[in-house]
């Protein structure tokens, strides 16, 4: 009881704090600095037409190859705090008729819509994270339906490989081809696709890097699903 | 005053910070951990809205005059990402802690440790 009300006193004086701070911060008000410079070149310098989407890959794509390396991290660390000699998925009844149906039919669209989040991600809301995760989401759903289900690991683990390498190598052939790591080959010096600015082929190298991410991140929340849901049989064998 | 929006971010980030506080069950812990992380996205979101202007996606009418910055949403789509890694890398942790001691209880694991 006691821990209870200084957690609450505590929180109160937390609270009062941020309040306080953020009551110098107007909302709903122009506060732009470097957001205006990215939203009047965004076109010109990317062909994007997703402001977000050029900010987090082409402007400050180092920092999302960043990123994409803490998700691997992460899942890496995932595979080894669970690894165990054998593993096997232990579920003991099948998804009832609905699920493995209903799993069945929708499948081929739940990747189809992730697929299309990701290519479109210079056009749309989305891009390669959610998309990646919708992917993930229909492998989730095919574990939670067939108690026999198991992704291939010998396909998986070398497309997730073969999808962070694409990405270092487009930003390893900008290195040679402009002055920096991730320079927009495709967009600045081959001049690729300046005409249909707001259609799916421009935006330089931001679909084939948004399509390496989703492929990347579905396979590695796939692979984050497979390790928890597999677990350690002790069998005498 | 401070704006709706900011109260209802703090709000979600306290509400977490009381779970993690109180709370005996990791995973209670974990669930106020996502709470918080929630609250703090809406507050760079909010953060960032500008009144009466759409998403910054330049098409359709959008000019870089009626927009939202887009830098807060180009952060917050990181926080998510990094923030679901993290999740299942501490869901691991707790994965492995309950099959050592067969409690989640986390004073229960402090006294079996000595």
């Amino acid at each position: 009881m006691v821990k209870r009300i200084l957690a609450i006193i505590m929180l109160l004086i937390v609270g009062f704090w941020m309040a306080n701070a953020l009551s110098g911060v107007p909302f709903g008000e122009d506060k732009m600095l470097v957001g205006k410079y990215y939203l009047e070149n965004v076109k010109e310098q990317t062909g994007a037409v997703n402001a977000v989407t050029a900010v987090v890959v082409n402007y400050r794509g180092f920092d999302t190859l960043g990123e994409v390396t803490v998700l691997f991290i992460a899942s890496t660390g995932v595979g080894a705090l669970l690894w165990r000699k054998k593993k096997e998925r232990t579920a003991k009844s099948e998804g009832s008729v609905v699920l493995r149906t209903g799993s069945r039919i929708l499948l081929p669209f739940i990747m189809l819509f992730g697929a299309y989040i990701f290519i479109h991600g210079h056009l749309t809301p989305g891009g390669g994270f959610p998309g990646g995760a919708t992917i993930a989401t229909a492998f989730l759903m095919l574990y939670l339906a067939f108690k026999d289900y198991e992704i291939e690991h010998k396909v998986f683990e070398p497309i997730e490989g073969l999808a962070g390498v694409g990405y270092v190598t487009v930003g390893l052939i900008g290195l040679a081809i402009g002055s920096y790591f991730l320079f927009d080959w495709i967009w600045q010096t081959w001049g690729w696709g300046h005409e249909n600015i707001g259609r799916l082929l421009s935006a330089g190298f931001i679909p084939i890097i948004y399509t390496l991410i989703g492929i990347k991140v579905g396979t590695e929340l796939t692979g984050i699903v497979d390790n928890m849901v597999r677990e350690e049989v002790k069998g005498n064998d | 005053m401070i704006s709706l929006y900011y109260f209802g971010a703090i709000s979600l980030i306290l509400i977490g910070m009381y779970a993690v506080l109180v709370k005996r069950n990791l995973l209670k812990m974990l669930v106020g951990l996502s709470i918080m992380e929630t609250g703090v996205n809406l507050l760079l979101i909010s953060i960032g809205y500008v009144s009466n202007r759409t998403a910054p996606i330049l098409s359709e009418g959008a000019t870089p005059q009626n927009t939202v910055d887009p830098i807060p949403q180009a952060l917050v789509l990181t926080a998510i990402v990094i923030g679901v890694a993290t999740t299942a890398l501490a869901l691991t942790v707790v994965i492995n802690l309950y099959s050592k001691y067969k409690t989640l209880d986390v004073e229960e694991i402090r006294r079996l440790r000595g």
